[in-house]
Formats: C-alpha cells, structure tokens, sequence
C-alpha cells in the first residue's frame, strides 16, 4: 500500500536555507547540503527545494545548489523558484532535480504545464497553488511567492492544471504558512476531493497532530520547513505518531 | 565514453540521469552516459532508465539506433537494469500508446492503474519479492507511474506490490533487473539493491 509522505521543505535565497512567515521577513536556518543529509538520514520521504526570492528579483536558479544536495541525497528531490521554461526545467534535471515545481510561471502561461509534461512526463511536474481565503470555502490563488492576487479560484486551479498535465499539487495555505498554527483542513479537503492527482499539503505545520489531521483531510503527503529546521519535531517523531494512529508510512 | 566506466546509462532523450548518475556514484562506480548504439556495446553493465512517454521514449531509441543493440543485449542475457519506463519498454506494448510496440521481450501488455486510486502513483510502496530472487529484498521503495505490469511472466521472478491493484514492483532474471520504482531515488534499500546488482554483474 502507497504510504503517506513526510517532506520538509528547505526555502533557499542566495545558496542558504531562510524560512519566511506568511512569506515575509526571511529569516536565516542553515545550509541546503547538511539540512538535506540530514533530513535523509531522520527518515524524510523526499525533499523540497524552493528558491523563494527566484520569482520576485529574476533570480537565476541556484543549480550549485541542487547539485550539492543530489550528491548526498538518496531520495527524490523537488525543486521549484523561478522556472519560467522547458530550459529552466532542463537545467534543473540535469543538475539532480527528480521533480520542478512551477507556479507563477503557470499562472502567467497555463501551457507550460502541458510542455513540462510532455517533455518530461507527468510525474515530473509539481504545480505549487499559493493560496488564501477569500470568502466561506473559497481561495483565491496568489503569485509571485504570495504577492500578487490573481482572479482564479485555488480548486478550479487544481483542476485545470490536472488536465493540463501536472503530476502532483503542492499546495500551500499563505494565511497559515510561517503560523504554526495548523494545515487549512478545508482547503486541503476542497482540493483533494475534486482532483485525482497527489496532494502534498503545506503552510502551518506545528505538531505531528497537524499532520495526521491534513492527511485524514485528504492530503497525500505533508510538508513543512520552520517545524523541522528549528528542532520542534522530527521527521522520525512524527512518523512515529502517525503509525501510531493507523497511518501507512515508511518506516 | 572510455572502457574503463563502471556502469553506462542510456540516453533516452527525455529521462533524467543526474540521479542516476550520483547513486552509483554513491556506492563507489563510475557511471557515464552512453550515446551510441557502440556505446552500449561496449558496456559492462547497462542501466536503461526513463521517464515521460512509452511512445516518445521507444521513438527516441529507435532513432538513435539503440532499439536494436539493447534488444540483443537482452536476448544475450548480459548485465542490465531497467528502471521505471525502462521497465515499461520490454513489454510487448502498453495500453499508454497502444500502436507503438515495446522490446516484447516480456510478451504482456502494461496496464494503466485502475481507478478509484490517486494517480500517477507518486511515493513509497511496499515490496514483497518472490522467493529466490537474488537482487530484489522486501521493503519500501519510491514509485512514480502510472502503468505498470500486472502479470507475471515465464522465466523471469517477479516482486510484487499494491497500489488499488496488485501489480509487478520488479522482474529478475539473471543479472537483468527490471523496477517499476526508483531504486536510485530509494534510500538505504535502492541503495543495496543497486549494490547487489553491480556485484553481480
């Protein structure tokens, strides 16, 4: 049976791991290459790479970084921040990437979806959905790592990018991201239901609780940066909870 | 290329081979890219990934010219690994692109993974092998497909593994290994089923 996954996410500005809250006020944690073993070693199921000041300053791709990181790292590796193109995407693969992750470029040009997918296959193409509430059961999507609103709805979104190719959604709540204040159950839910691909839900992780409640809301797999990096939790621990409670993981 | 590389792996013009690469690398091997259908000749042990689309990847071989020394490697039973879609391609087609054929080496078809499960099938799943095989031990690896085999086949022991249906995680025979999953994105497990292979061969 297909386990649930734990992936911590490391945000990378200028080849160091900074974690924001709501995006905002970036603040310094460590080192991609040592984090990343680390993670490996305490049992993460995979590990997220976002370059997060990529979008917003035109920021070229931290590819030493990637490299770096896939040396070590002996489990699949995402990697998303500024890509704008099939190049972009090559570049990333062939410095170690298994995955990329696109946003705004997506926004901006849904068809890159459809190109990542049918150069490189589905399962290689992570479309991240930023997204806040606007109104009762309804998100807006955001770009620009949360900056800019944009007129679509976060399921619709979803949906969309499901036929246009994608292979999983990563899908993070801006009002709880950098909070700790729990994942936004509804909306993990309102994806989950309406798509099939895999969701990774993302943005307020604070216990291993948190995490059994977004996967019982339908969530395939969990991530979370500012819980791990700063030692609240491991990756272990919270494994360790969720098999206690009847969740399927590696263990 | 030079003689003196430890493992060659075949570009497919659409798979990633960083990961590859860097897990051999891992446990002491030298990998390089093989180009050429001389390249693949040449090989001690070959390692036939991929990713993408049976179709696009089975054109691209035969482009290249590669169908055809890969194809007789196989018959000649000498060292290779198939991962994922490499897998995928010794079929004889797969329901993704039902005119194209595969390798037909393993005469079934691939199947699409049935409904009412997420797809592509993206994580870690548990893997039981048959009694008897060298390579291939029970544990967690890392899958990302959506087809697969869902049969076994003469000659070739298979490992098996679940995912709203049973389907095939791995085919051995000899010192050819095929994997539906990653073993080189697999952790300590892909890394000692990659190590028993290179020992192997």
């Amino acid at each position: 049976m297909l386990t649930r996954r734990i992936i911590p996410c490391l945000d990378t500005r200028d080849g160091r791991v900074v974690k924001g809250r709501q995006f905002r006020d970036l603040r310094d944690a460590g080192s991609p290459g040592g984090l990343a073993a680390a993670y490996d070693l305490s049992g993460a199921d995979e590990l997220v790479l976002l370059d997060v000041s990529a979008t917003p300053d035109g920021r070229a791709h931290a590819l030493d970084t990637v490299r770096e990181v896939r040396a070590t790292l002996r489990i699949p590796l995402t990697v998303g921040g500024g890509v704008r193109s099939i190049a972009d995407a090559e570049a990333l693969l062939n410095a170690g990437a298994d995955k990329v992750g696109v946003n705004t470029a997506a926004i901006e040009r849904p068809d890159l979806v459809t190109e990542l997918a049918t150069r490189f296959g589905r399962q290689c193409v992570t479309v991240a959905i930023d997204a806040a509430r606007d109104g009762d059961r309804a998100w807006r999507v955001f770009s620009h790592s949360g900056a800019n609103a944009t007129a679509r709805d976060a399921v619709e979104w979803a949906m969309e990018v499901e036929q246009r190719g994608a292979g999983e959604i990563l899908l993070t709540s801006i009002d709880r991201d950098g909070t700790r204040s729990g994942f936004d159950l509804e909306l993990v839910a309102a994806v989950s239901e309406r798509i099939r691909l895999p969701v990774i839900a993302s943005g307020g992780a604070r216990t291993a609780e948190d995490f059994f409640d977004a996967i019982a809301a339908g969530a395939d797999a969990v991530l979370a940066a500012s819980m791990f990096h700063d030692g609240d939790t491991t990756v272990s621990e919270v494994k360790q909870y969720l098999a206690s409670r009847g969740v399927e993981i590696r263990p | 290329m030079t003689p003196a590389a430890d493992v060659s792996i075949v570009s497919t013009g659409t798979a990633n081979l960083a990961s590859v690469v860097a897990a051999f690398g891992r446990i002491g091997l030298r990998a390089v890219i093989a180009r050429t259908p001389d390249d693949v000749r040449r090989a001690r042990r070959v390692v036939l990934p991929g990713v993408g689309a049976f179709g696009a990847a089975r054109e691209q071989l035969r482009q290249s010219g590669m169908d055809t020394v890969l194809l007789e490697r196989l018959q000649a039973k000498e060292p290779m690994l198939m991962i994922c879609l490499g897998m995928q391609l010794l079929a004889r087609t797969s329901e993704e692109s039902g005119l194209v054929g595969g390798f037909g080496v393993i005469p079934n078809v691939v199947r699409k993974l049935p409904a009412g499960v997420r797809l592509p099938q993206i994580g870690w799943n548990r893997v039981e092998p048959a009694e008897g095989m060298q390579f291939v031990q029970p544990g967690y690896a890392y899958f990302a497909n959506s087809y697969c085999f869902t049969e076994g086949a003469a000659s070739w022991l298979a490992a098996s593994s679940e995912h709203g249906r049973p389907f095939i995680a791995a085919f051995e025979r000899g010192t050819q290994l095929a994997c539906q999953f990653h073993p080189e994105l697999s952790g300590a497990w892909g890394e000692g089923l990659l190590a028993r292979w290179s020992a192997a061969c």
